[in-house]
């Protein structure tokens, strides 16, 4: 395997600036294309229409045009295309989702209508939470990882997952996919992820700075110790990332349309979260770790003349 | 050598689990409480707000409310209603399985204040003038029409009122009956229409005591309806919905049975995949991916935790995730067997040095499931209980339950001097 003789220091930068290159192109485009925020985050109806056999889009829309209301986006998915979405941009009362649902039932003999709406209090109240997790999460997370391993272990580990959140939203942004309240859980899991494989790999250095005899002083001597750590846990790394992919793939494959988005940014989560511990995480916390040495040492030298 | 003895008792266990398995999987899969978006249902989120303008909503009001919104539900009758507050003045209420969304909801929201106005809108007696618990259902003597009678507390009022009425000319002799009248609703405006906001407008040509009948144009349903909603009580709040869900029952199956499908074939590639790489290891993971399985859905329906879609995908990517225990420790073993160890001695130090990292690696996943469990919504929450839930019991299944299986068999001196069986080739092994 190519990646085990791979020198993950001495090629550093370019992943470096294909990650810094990347975020800034996220940024560009959540300016430019923004989110394709879902009802839940904002305010709205969703009506799942669910047949036996496909429904004419048309004539759904129709039906939403004679009850006065604007379809938004007429979408279907499904087995056979049986589920038929409907988004409308306002929200609906009761009086009004049982006037809806009465009419599709006799428009279009017995189907099943699943709705949701939200109101755009709840859509802001959501989107705070959201944000306040992981923000939450991920201070808890440096925490814990600098009590287990050091703080500038815990802060690599908190980029490479900001790095893999960011990553995620990007490609939603990019591609225009439907972001909802699945999504924030999808994030939050992958931020898990994340963490737990750069934890690994960031074990095992600690494990074999521990076993170095030598003084660790200078960006050859912990990108050795670096390189042989990934080398080391590159196949662990690999298979884990394969052992979720496989039913991640076949949720993305046969699993329900309510989930999708969910999946999706699963993953295009696990594949950036193992990218990031291996070319990002490690290699950058060798370049922190080498220059906080020599500040240290600077200080050291100095303050005695003082 | 091989020890048989331990060689026979890893069969016995596993037999003995199986037969555990087999019998308890049913009972527990029949106890499992599926959530809305699966058995179909609805979700309300409602904004509490009071009922006279410039009041405010206290913890009481709200604890007041869910007991009468739990009352109306009794009504509804369904078998696993969740009523939960959200916040300073929020109420959830979820209730999966229900047919009639339509009715439900209206009987949910509607406040039941009962009051009597004459003609000009004017409040002549109030809900709170009900002697509680006296409203019935019954058939009118002559007409057999559905009514519904009330009772009064006294008769005082009722007949004061009446006085004044009777007095009125011709049309305004009217004592109308409204159910949550709201200002701006007025009786000259609603006679006119076909259906008319308020319940019924008798005329009254007699004074009246405090037993009180209303004939309301009612069907049977609505008139028992009526009578159950004034005896649950009426709301000390006004509701609004701001947010609702519905799912229809056959969306939330389908949903399911996607996603389960889904969620086997991928489960099935990981056993595979095990086997492939780690050979009689990957047997052993598997063999723990089972009882981990089990024992997450048991665990689960335990905590009478409500099973949602994405609780579903968390439990099928937590078996991708309880694998990476397996395979953290398996590589290690593998390190320590190309460097030259013994069978005996790699498994003992691949043990020992893959726990501290299965270990700080499950409890920062457990840290982000917590804040998710925190911060997240009814389904997400489902979401975050199955994925705290699978970190935990990882530690139990992959980590204890691998290493003793394995265990057994390379303590028996099985696998000596086989690394092949561990997919180690024996190319790789340093001589040392």
């Amino acid at each position: 395997m190519i990646l085990k003789h791979f020198d993950f220091i001495k090629h550093r930068n370019i992943f470096f600036t294909i990650s810094i290159v990347i975020t800034l192109l996220g940024i560009l485009s959540l300016f430019i294309f923004k989110l394709n925020l879902s009802i839940d985050f904002t305010s709205g109806t969703r009506i799942d229409v669910t047949a036996n056999q496909a429904l004419s889009t048309t004539k759904v829309e129709q039906t939403f045009t004679d009850l006065g209301y604007h379809t938004e986006q007429t979408v279907q998915s499904g087995q056979n295309n049986r589920v038929t979405t409907i988004r409308l941009n306002r929200e609906l009362n009761r009086t009004q989702s049982a006037t809806i649902s009465d009419r599709l039932k006799q428009d279009f003999g017995n189907v099943d209508v699943s709705m949701s709406t939200v109101s755009p209090q709840v859509g802001r109240d959501l989107a705070k939470k959201a944000l306040y997790a992981v923000i939450i999460a991920s201070l808890f997370i440096i925490a814990y990882v600098w009590i287990r391993f050091e703080f500038l272990q815990g802060l690599t580990a908190v980029i490479a997952l900001l790095h893999d959140a960011f990553f995620i939203i990007t490609v939603f942004s990019l591609l225009h996919i439907e972001v909802n309240i699945l999504f924030i859980s999808a994030v939050l899991t992958i931020i898990g992820y994340s963490i737990n494989d750069t934890i690994v790999t960031f074990d095992r250095v600690r494990e074999n700075v521990k076993l170095s005899k030598k003084r660790l002083t200078t960006l050859s001597d912990f990108g050795h110790i670096v390189n042989q750590s990934i080398h080391q846990t590159i196949t662990r790394s690999i298979n884990t990332v394969l052992t979720v992919l496989f039913p991640v793939i076949t949720l993305l494959i046969f699993g329900s349309e309510s989930i999708r988005t969910f999946t999706i940014a699963l993953f295009i989560g696990l594949l950036c979260g193992v990218y990031s511990s291996i070319f990002i995480a490690c290699p950058l916390w060798a370049v922190l770790k080498v220059k906080h040495l020599a500040r240290r040492k600077k200080k050291r030298t100095v303050q005695p003349q003082a | 050598m091989v020890k048989k003895g331990r060689i026979i008792s890893f069969f016995v266990i596993l037999v003995v689990l199986a037969i555990i398995i087999g019998f308890t999987a049913k009972p527990i899969v029949n106890n499992m409480k599926l959530g809305l978006d699966l058995k179909g249902g609805f979700e309300v989120l409602y904004q509490v707000k009071p009922l006279k303008q410039g009041d405010k909503i206290t913890p009481d009001t709200l604890h007041n409310a869910v007991t009468a919104i739990e009352k109306r539900i009794n009504v509804i009758g369904v078998s696993e209603p969740s009523i939960s507050i959200e916040g300073n003045d929020r109420i959830r209420v979820q209730l999966p399985g229900v047919k009639d969304e339509k009715s439900a909801r209206k009987l949910l929201s509607t406040t039941a204040n009962l009051t009597f106005r004459d003609s000009n809108d004017k409040l002549m007696i109030d809900g709170s003038e009900l002697e509680p618990g006296k409203a019935k259902m019954e058939f009118h003597s002559t007409t057999n029409e559905p009514i519904v009678t009330l009772q009064l507390k006294s008769s005082k009022k009722m007949e004061q009122v009446t006085r004044t009425i009777m007095k009125k000319p011709m049309p305004d002799n009217v004592l109308v009956i409204w159910l949550d009248w709201h200002k701006g609703q007025t009786y000259k405006a609603e006679s006119k229409k076909a259906k008319p906001a308020y319940i019924s407008a008798p005329s009254v040509n007699e004074e009246l005591g405090k037993n009180v009948m209303i004939q309301g144009d009612f069907t049977t349903q609505e008139a028992k309806n009526l009578a159950e909603l004034l005896n649950a009580g009426s709301l000390p709040v006004k509701m609004d919905e701001i947010y609702s869900q519905s799912v229809g029952a056959q969306f939330g199956k389908n949903s399911m049975v996607e996603t389960l499908y889904g969620g086997t074939i991928g489960v099935a590639i990981i056993f595979l995949f095990m086997l492939v790489f780690y050979r009689f290891g990957g047997l052993i993971a598997n063999i723990t991916l089972c009882v981990y399985i089990y024992v997450v859905i048991a665990i689960f329906v335990g905590l009478q935790a409500v099973l949602t879609l994405p609780g579903i995908a968390a439990l099928i990517l937590g078996i991708g995730m309880a694998v990476d225990a397996n395979i953290i420790t398996l590589e290690r073993i593998k390190d320590e067997l190309r460097s030259g160890k013994s069978v005996l001695s790699a498994f003992r130090a691949g043990n020992h040095r893959s726990f501290s990292t299965v270990l700080d690696a499950n409890l920062t996943t457990i840290i982000a499931a917590a804040v998710l469990f925190v911060f997240g919504t009814s389904a997400v929450r489902g979401f975050a209980i199955m994925l705290i839930i699978s970190n935990v019991v990882t530690f139990i299944t992959s980590v204890f339950g691998a290493r003793w299986l394995l265990g057994l068999w390379v303590h028996g001196r099985a696998l000596d001097k086989k690394p092949g069986l561990l997919g180690v080739k024996k190319g790789d092994v340093h001589d040392s």
